[in-house]
C-alpha cells in the first residue's frame, strides 16, 4: 500500500532525530517539587491540600476547576509546604504546590509491577480511571482525555486514530516509548477503542522515519491479538500530527472550518495518552509521569537523553542532571523546534504535557532580517489548513478584525509551515498567532453575548 | 483640416454644455439638506482626524456635535478648551472647560533597574511580545519596550529614549488623543491631568506582584507598601493589587509620597524646585509628632474626665 499523508501543504524540516537511540532512563527525585494546577486546557484545578499537609505519591492534591479541567495528583511523598502563585515557563504566574519530597512511598492500591494486564475492563469503569488518574492528551494540547472519550450520545465516533507521528523535529520521547512500552501502548488503544464503541476501528499512525517502531507495533498487535487494529506507516511531513492533519492521512475526510474531528467520525490521541490510559485503567496510576527528550543541535552526544520525568520537577534541576546547559545554546525550548515554547524561566516546573528541553545554538535560532513580501506564495503553498498567510498577515498588521476572520486565522494550527517556508524570513507565525488570539477573543464573546441574549429572551418568555 | 477642429470644439462644448445643465438640474432636485453648522464646526476644527475624540475623524465629530443634545460627551482632546470654545459658540451650546490631559508612561524600568532575565527575538512588536508571554525582564506588568505606542502616535510626540529603553512623551507635542494609550498592550501609558504649569506627581509602575516580588523584577518598582497612602494628607493615594495610585483629581502636589516612597516609584515632574526630601521628611515627622502629642493629650483629657465622673460616685459610696 502507497504510504500515505495529508493532502494540503506541510514542508520537509530535517528531522534531527538525534536522541532516537538513548533508552529511557529515570530521573531522580529532587528535594522539591512545584505542581502547577494548570497542567491542562480548561479551568485550572483548585487545591484541595493544605500547607503541612503529607502526602504520598499519587494521592490527589487538586479537584477539576470546571467541567473541561483535570484531577492533578501529588507525584511525589513528602509535606506541603505551600500553596503559591509561581512562574511558569513563560513568566506567567499560575498557582504551584510545593512539595518537600520525603522518601517515595505511593498510596495504596496502585500497581507498580510490570506485570502486563489484557483483560479489559467495562466502558464506565474505564473512562471513570481515566477521569479519576487526572489523564490529559499528552500530544501538546493536554485536552482532558475523558472528555474527549466521550463525545455524547449524538456522535458516531467510527475511527480512534493513535498519534505516533511524531512530526516534530528533534523530539523521540514518543519513538521511545513506542519502543520500549509498545504492548502497554497497544493495550491502552484497545481500552480507548472500547469506550469509544464497538463499531470504531482504531488505526496507529506512525511515520516512516521510524521503522523500528512500526515493526514493534505490528508485531505486539499481532502477539496481543486485536485484528481491528491497524498499523498505517504515514510519509514524512511536517505537520502530520496536527489532528486535522492526521485524521486527513489517515480517514481520507477533512475537519471542517470550526468543526471538532468527532464531526466526521475521528477521536484522535497520542501514544503517550495511551500509555498514560494503559497505566491509569490497568494499574491505577495516576498520570504523574512523562517522557521527555534532552537533545539539541549543540548538545554533545552523550548528553543526549530520554527521561521518564515526574511532573513538578524544576527544569533546572533535570538540565542540571542532564549534564548542564551545553555551551553555545540560545535558545532553550520546551516541545519540538517548530512549534515549541521558548523558556523564558528555567525555573518553572514539568507539567503533564512537557516534552523536552530542546537547547538550539545561534545558528540555528538566529532570525534573518526580513525584506518585503514578493507575493511567491511558498507560505500558502505550505499551509497545511489551505489559508493564506501572508494575506492574513497584512490583514493582522492593519488591525481588520472582520477580514481576519472572514479568511479564517481562526483555523490557523500555529504549525510554523509558513513562517518556514517564507524565503523573505517574514515573521508571519508571530502576527498571525496574535490574530487569531484576538479573533478567538472575539467569536468567544459573541457567543457568550447570544448565550446571554437568548437566556434573557427564555426568562422574559417566562414571566 | 480647420473645419473639423472648429467642428470638434463645437460638438464638444455643446455636449459639455448639455451635460452640465442634466447635472445642475439633477442637484437641484435631489439637493440632501445638511445642517451648514457642521461645515462650520469643521472648519474650526484641528484637522488631525486622529479619533482621539472617540469619533472616525474631525469631520465625523462635527456631525455627532452638531446632533448631540449639549457638548457634554463631545470633547476634542487635540483642540483643547479653545477649539471646543469656538465650537460652543457656533451651535449655541455651553462648554464644560476640561483640565488638559497629557500621556503618562507609568513604568520606570529602565535596563540599569529591571534586569533582563531573557532575550526576546521575535517580532518588534509589544502586541505580539505580550500574547507570546510575560516579556524578557522579571516584570509581568511593565513596558515592553518594542515601541508600538511609538507607531500609534501621529504627532511625534513618543520617542524610545534608548539608554532606558522606556518612551519618553514630548509634553508639547502630546494632545492627549490617546491613541498610545490604547496601543499599549500593557495599558501602561496612562492620561492624566497635566497639571498646573504641568507640575504632576504619579506613581511610576504598575507591578501588582506582592512587595519582595516585585522589589526582585525591578529596583524602581512600587512594592505596595503602602506607606504613602498613609502619609497622603489628602486621601488621594490607594493600593489596590500591591500597586499604589494617586488619584490627580485629589492630589495637591503637596510630594510628600515622593519623598517617602522607598523605592523611587513616585515621581512628580516639572517643579520649579527639585525633592528636599529630608526638608519634607522632617516635616512629616513634625507633623506625626504634633499629632501623636494632640491624641495623647485628648486621651489622658478624656481619661481624667472619665475619672472625675467615676470619683462621685465613689464617694457616694463611701457615704453610703
Amino acid at each position: 500500500m502507497a504510504k500515505r499523508t495529508f493532502s494540503i501543504g506541510g514542508v520537509h524540516p530535517d528531522d534531527a532525530k538525534i536522541a532516537r537511540d538513548c533508552a529511557i532512563e529515570v530521573l531522580p527525585l529532587p528535594q522539591t517539587v512545584y505542581i502547577s494546577m494548570a497542567q491542562h486546557l480548561g479551568a485550572p484545578a483548585k487545591p484541595i491540600v493544605a500547607v503541612g499537609d503529607k502526602v504520598k505519591v499519587g494521592q490527589v492534591i487538586a479537584e477539576p476547576g470546571g467541567f473541561i479541567s483535570a484531577f492533578v495528583h501529588s507525584s511525589v511523598s513528602g509535606t506541603v509546604k505551600s500553596i503559591a502563585p509561581r512562574k511558569d515557563i513563560s513568566g506567567n504566574l499560575m498557582t504551584h504546590v510545593e512539595i518537600a519530597v520525603e522518601g517515595d512511598e505511593w498510596v495504596e492500591g496502585v500497581d507498580l509491577s510490570d506485570t502486563l494486564i489484557t483483560k479489559l475492563p467495562e466502558r464506565e469503569v474505564a473512562l471513570e480511571r481515566i477521569k479519576a488518574c487526572g489523564v490529559v492528551g499528552l500530544g501538546g494540547a493536554t485536552f482532558p482525555t475523558h472528555v474527549k472519550l466521550n463525545p455524547g450520545p449524538n456522535a458516531k465516533p467510527e475511527c480512534l486514530i493513535l498519534n505516533g507521528a511524531e512530526c516534530e523535529p528533534y523530539l523521540t520521547s514518543d519513538y521511545r516509548i513506542l519502543l520500549e512500552r509498545t504492548k502497554e501502548i497497544v493495550i491502552g488503544a484497545a481500552i480507548m477503542k472500547n469506550i469509544l464503541g464497538p463499531e470504531c476501528k482504531c488505526v496507529i499512525g506512525i511515520e516512516e522515519n521510524k521503522p523500528a517502531a512500526i515493526k514493534a507495533v505490528e508485531e505486539a498487535v499481532v502477539v496481543l491479538g486485536y485484528q481491528d487494529i491497524d498499523v498505517m506507516t504515514l510519509k514524512k511531513k511536517y505537520p502530520q500530527g496536527g489532528e486535522k492533519q492526521l485524521i486527513d492521512a489517515v480517514m481520507k475526510r477533512q475537519v471542517k472550518s470550526g468543526g471538532l474531528p468527532i464531526s466526521v467520525g475521528a477521536v484522535v490521541q497520542n501514544v503517550a495518552t495511551a500509555l498514560a490510559v494503559y497505566e491509569a485503567v490497568q494499574k491505577n496510576k495516576p498520570l504523574i509521569t512523562n517522557t521527555l527528550t534532552i537533545t539539541g543541535d549543540c548538545v554533545a552526544k552523550e548528553n543526549l537523553h530520554n527521561y521518564l520525568f515526574r511532573i513538578g520537577m524544576p527544569l533546572s534541576y533535570i538540565a542540571e542532571y542532564a549534564g548542564g546547559i551545553p555551551e553555545g545554546a540560545a535558545k532553550l525550548i520546551s516541545g519540538g523546534p517548530m512549534m515549541g515554547k521558548a523558556i523564558a524561566n528555567l525555573d518553572a516546573c514539568t507539567v503533564k504535557g512537557s516534552s523536552s528541553i530542546l537547547y538550539l545554538s545561534a545558528k540555528a535560532t538566529k532570525r534573518a532580517e526580513a525584506s518585503a513580501c514578493i507575493r511567491c506564495g511558498r507560505c500558502a503553498d505550505a499551509c497545511p489548513m489551505g489559508l493564506e498567510p501572508f494575506l492574513l498577515n497584512r490583514l493582522a498588521k492593519a488591525g481588520d478584525m472582520e477580514q481576519l476572520e472572514a479568511n479564517a486565522v481562526q483555523d490557523c494550527i500555529s504549525c510554523g509551515s509558513c513562517q518556514f517556508s517564507c524565503p523573505a524570513n517574514i515573521a508571519l507565525l508571530d502576527r498571525i498567532n496574535m490574530a487569531k488570539g484576538q479573533v478567538l477573543g472575539i467569536i468567544r464573546a459573541r457567543a457568550a453575548a447570544a448565550k446571554a441574549a437568548a437566556e434573557a429572551a427564555k426568562s422574559n418568555e417566562a414571566k | 483640416m480647420t473645419q473639423s477642429i472648429i467642428w470638434t470644439i463645437l460638438i464638444l462644448a455643446g455636449l459639455g454644455l448639455v451635460l452640465a445643465l442634466v447635472l445642475f438640474f439633477i442637484a437641484k432636485k435631489f439637493k440632501v439638506e445638511e445642517d451648514p453648522r457642521i461645515d462650520e464646526v469643521e472648519k474650526v476644527m484641528p484637522g488631525a482626524n486622529c479619533g482621539g475624540c472617540g469619533f472616525a475623524g474631525c469631520r465625523a465629530f462635527a456631525d455627532a456635535a452638531v446632533k448631540a443634545p449639549n457638548l457634554d460627551n463631545n470633547y476634542c482632546p487635540v483642540g483643547g478648551n479653545e477649539v471646543m470654545k469656538k465650537v460652543a459658540s457656533i451651535l449655541g451650546y455651553e462648554v464644560k472647560e476640561k483640565a488638559p490631559m497629557v500621556a503618562v508612561v507609568r513604568c520606570s524600568g529602565s535596563c540599569d533597574k529591571r534586569p533582563k532575565t531573557n532575550d526576546y527575538d521575535g517580532l518588534a512588536s509589544c502586541k505580539v511580545k505580550a500574547a507570546l508571554y510575560a516579556g524578557d525582564t522579571g516584570c509581568a506588568y511593565g513596558c515592553l519596550g518594542c515601541g508600538d505606542c511609538v507607531e500609534a502616535c501621529q504627532f511625534g510626540g513618543i520617542t524610545m529614549d534608548p539608554e532606558t529603553g522606556l518612551p519618553v512623551v514630548d509634553e508639547s507635542k502630546c494632545t492627549a488623543c490617546g491613541a498610545c494609550s490604547k496601543a499599549c498592550p500593557k495599558h501602561v501609558i496612562e492620561l492624566r491631568n497635566k497639571g498646573p504649569r504641568s507640575m504632576r506627581v504619579y506613581v511610576s509602575c504598575m507591578n501588582k506582584d506582592k512587595g519582595p516580588a516585585a522589589k526582585k523584577a525591578c529596583a524602581a518598582a512600587c512594592i505596595g507598601c503602602g506607606i504613602c497612602a498613609k502619609t497622603c494628607t489628602h486621601e488621594a493615594i490607594t493600593v489596590t493589587d500591591n500597586v499604589a495610585y494617586i488619584d490627580y483629581t485629589k492630589c495637591k502636589l503637596c510630594r510628600e509620597c515622593e519623598a517617602m516612597c522607598p523605592t523611587g516609584a513616585i515621581h512628580g515632574v516639572n517643579f520649579p524646585k527639585p525633592l528636599d526630601k529630608e526638608g519634607i521628611k522632617a516635616r512629616i515627622a513634625e507633623r506625626n509628632r504634633k499629632a501623636k502629642e494632640a491624641a495623647e493629650a485628648a486621651k489622658a483629657a478624656a481619661a481624667e474626665a472619665a475619672a472625675k465622673e467615676a470619683e462621685p460616685v465613689k464617694k457616694e459610696e463611701n457615704n453610703g
